[in-house]
């Protein structure tokens, strides 16, 4: 057993780490939150260009294999900087592809593949995640994934369809998240229990993204907070020396870190295909996600009136956190497959 | 990165269950908090040893294996699953061995720790004093100088297990002149039993009488049972403090049984997964598999362990707050029949549920309150500035 990051992986997310600190990401993620996509676009390459997609697709199209351990490590990175855009997403839909290509059904993975792992392409979908596609207005190909809800034998047709368009684009809580109901029919991609299959293995993928970027997020939230609890002064004293300040902090990195050993365990499961992968994904993700919004209301908390403003950058990573908790499994959702997170061990 | 074993960490895993399934007594033992299960409990220790169990990550020479950090957790996980009886060794064990390892003379070695091992001498510890409990600076006690020793003198409190235990170890300030409070303090070893010890059992909260006072009058203390160098002692005890904290006291393996008996428990009651109690059951479950995978990083870590580091603080306060989560999570699930003992007629079968519980009430109390392992990592880790305590 080596339950640790080798050096290229660490490499690889503080590679990303630097590129996104010099990048202004900050400035990116307003404009996009105002349908100015010209910054976030130009982002977007650049986090391309870095490999962050290539672990989610095989080397035949245009990845790099199936890495979820790398594609965590690249997530925390992004969640870390507030990046926006349908990250999440692209990576569900190159999933979803290649295990259709898996199963026979090449076409689609052949056609959009190598061009979102270039960064050339963006893809949006919406599946078991909700009714909506996150970014839709700036997607290249919007994917809705169709069938029987909830069920497990599949005794209805599930659908993969390429959406002709979308509805409004609505407001997310996070101003930087756009969401817009696909329209119905388009053209049909594939069809049956391939589908079905890979759409849940993608979820399973686009879970594990969500809570390594909540992870990101919430390590944003814990890292300027404690920024300005040291710079901060009331009553003639740095508001982090106070205990109340501090236990509040101190208890954000105790969920911090142990969110992270379930985040790489769920990638170590989903690498190797384990029976207990969904449990251990879904548990990610509430512990990921919970540690994230457990931050932003310590950091609102700490801050006080001005991490309140939208002009303060804290508030990009508050309604991030937010809405990451529902993305890709309700928190509900998520515990009660975490249950079962003994029965295959 | 993987989360496989290796051959040799699968064959100890047979080769405990194996014997564990052999040995582990069918029926639960009395509690080690009363007289009557304390000798059950060493005569458990005794067994144990003669299997080489009962220290496993020890030197072979001391009657251990030789295992490492993984190996332990790979042991605890199917000592833990056997339901074997909670350890009467463990202050001596996970506290003094550690420090006697790390500041011992070879004569002390050879001395103190295979009768610790084979479960010959159980080690209580003397830290804890009134007004002082987490804050060691403040210790009253005192070592004075005497030809070829020291005298101890002063008031030990709250020790667990100290009531029937047969030797004790603990900090006294041996140099009064000292410049700063924690300075001056040295590290002892003393009998129990010894002149001038009065031991005065103190029911805990459950009333069970293994909690005990330390009333110390010139009790004698030979220079070769002093563990380092005189007036060094708070250097002594904090490079090994971190073991009262991490990983090696509260095994994942604990947590882990008890999330699975939980979960037995939660289908058993037959209850979708709805409401309050179900979202508190699967977040305990998820916590215990955090901390099972958080001690798999750690053994993963190239190079020895920092017992001493700051990380134990964060380590801390995830244990102990997951072993009342679990334990009341419980509580909460078996409704009226929560409220009983385990000793009662009709307590919940094979659950130790109520035992748990009181045992996971101390937590964030003992080793250093929650409060302290906050500040520590509020100061060592984020660097935040230090407040004034106290």
């Amino acid at each position: 057993m080596r339950f640790a990051l080798d050096a290229e992986q660490r490499a690889f997310g503080r590679v990303l780490d630097r590129m996104l600190s010099a990048a202004g990401t900050p400035a990116a993620v307003r404009a996009w939150a105002r349908g100015e996509h010209g910054p976030g676009l130009a982002l977007w390459e650049r986090v391309a260009a870095a490999g962050v997609f290539q672990p989610a697709a095989p080397e035949a199209y245009g990845g790099a294999g199936l890495l979820p351990v790398e594609l965590s490590v690249a997530f925390v990175e992004l969640g870390r900087h507030g990046v926006p855009g349908p990250l999440v997403e692209t990576v569900a839909a190159l999933v979803l592809l290649g295990r259709l290509a898996g199963a026979g059904e090449a076409a689609p993975a052949e056609e959009w593949g190598p061009r979102a792992c270039a960064g050339r392409a963006r893809l949006t979908l919406a599946a078991a995640g909700g009714p909506y596609a996150l970014d839709a207005d700036v997607a290249d190909a919007v994917f809705v994934v169709d069938g029987p809800q909830g069920a497990a034998g599949g005794a209805g047709r599930h659908t993969l369809r390429l959406a002709p368009g979308h509805g409004p684009v609505q407001p997310s809580l996070d101003p930087a998240r756009r969401l817009a109901r696909p329209h119905g029919d388009g053209e049909l991609l594939a069809t049956g229990p391939a589908v079905r299959d890979a759409a849940a293995h993608a979820a399973e993928w686009a879970a594990l993204a969500t809570a390594a970027q909540a992870l990101g997020v919430g390590h944003a939230l814990l890292d300027r907070t404690v920024a300005y609890a040291r710079r901060r002064t009331q009553f003639g004293a740095a508001i982090g020396s106070f205990q109340a300040v501090k236990h509040r902090l101190a208890d954000t990195l105790v969920d911090l870190e142990f969110a992270r050993p379930l985040l790489l365990g769920a990638a170590v499961a989903l690498a190797g295909d384990d029976p207990g992968t969904s449990a251990a994904v879904a548990a990610a993700k509430a512990a990921a996600c919970d540690a994230a919004y457990a931050a932003a209301r310590t950091a609102l908390q700490v801050h006080g009136a001005i991490g309140y403003t939208a002009e303060y950058d804290l508030s990009l990573w508050i309604g991030k956190a937010r809405a990451l908790r529902s993305a890709w499994g309700t928190p509900r959702e998520c515990r009660a497959k975490a249950l079962g997170l003994y029965d295959g061990l | 990165m993987d989360l496989g074993f290796t051959a040799v960490e699968r064959s100890l895993r047979a080769e405990a269950r194996a014997w564990l399934a052999a040995h582990v007594p069918p029926e639960p033992l009395a509690s080690l908090e009363t007289e009557a299960g304390f000798a059950q409990h060493r005569a458990w220790e005794r067994t144990l040893h003669e299997g080489r169990w009962s220290v496993v990550s020890w030197p072979r020479e001391y009657g251990g294996r030789g295992c490492s950090l993984l190996e332990w957790l790979v042991f605890e996980e199917e000592y833990h699953a056997a339901g074997a009886p909670a350890r009467v060794s463990q202050n001596g064990v996970h506290l003094l061995a550690p420090t006697l390892f790390a500041h011992g003379t070879d004569e002390q070695r050879a001395r103190v720790l295979p009768a610790m091992a084979g479960g010959g001498t159980v080690w209580a510890q003397a830290w804890s004093e009134p007004e002082a409990g987490s804050d060691l600076a403040s210790l009253r006690s005192v070592a004075v100088r005497t030809e070829g020793g020291w005298l101890l003198s002063g008031h030990k409190a709250w020790s667990s297990r100290a009531a029937f235990a047969d030797r004790a170890f603990g900090l006294f300030r041996s140099h009064p002149g000292a410049d700063r409070p924690h300075h001056g303090l040295t590290y002892a070893m003393f009998p129990l039993d010894a002149d001038g010890v009065t031991v005065r059992p103190v029911g805990r909260l459950d009333g069970k009488p293994a909690f005990a006072e330390l009333l110390l009058d010139d009790v004698f203390v030979p220079d070769e049972d002093i563990i380092g160098e005189p007036g060094r002692g708070w250097r002594v005890a904090m490079s090994t403090a971190g073991a009262e904290r991490g990983v090696t006291l509260r095994s994942p393996g604990r947590f882990t049984a008890a999330a699975r008996r939980l979960v037995t428990l939660w289908r058993a009651a037959g209850e979708p997964l709805d409401g309050a109690l179900g979202d508190r059951v699967a977040d305990a479950v998820i916590r215990a598999r955090a901390y099972q995978l958080h001690g798999y990083a750690q053994a993963s870590r190239p190079g020895p362990a920092d017992p001493a580091g700051a990380e134990s603080s964060l380590t801390k306060v995830f244990w102990s707050e997951l072993d009342l989560a679990l334990h009341e999570t419980a509580l909460d699930l078996l409704g009226p029949r929560g409220e009983l003992a385990d000793t009662a007629g009709e307590a919940p079968a094979g659950g130790g549920w109520a035992d748990g519980w009181t045992f996971a009430l101390a937590g964030p109390v003992y080793a250093g309150t929650n409060e302290i392992q906050r500040d520590v990592i509020g100061e060592r880790l984020l660097g935040l500035p230090k407040g004034r305590r106290g």
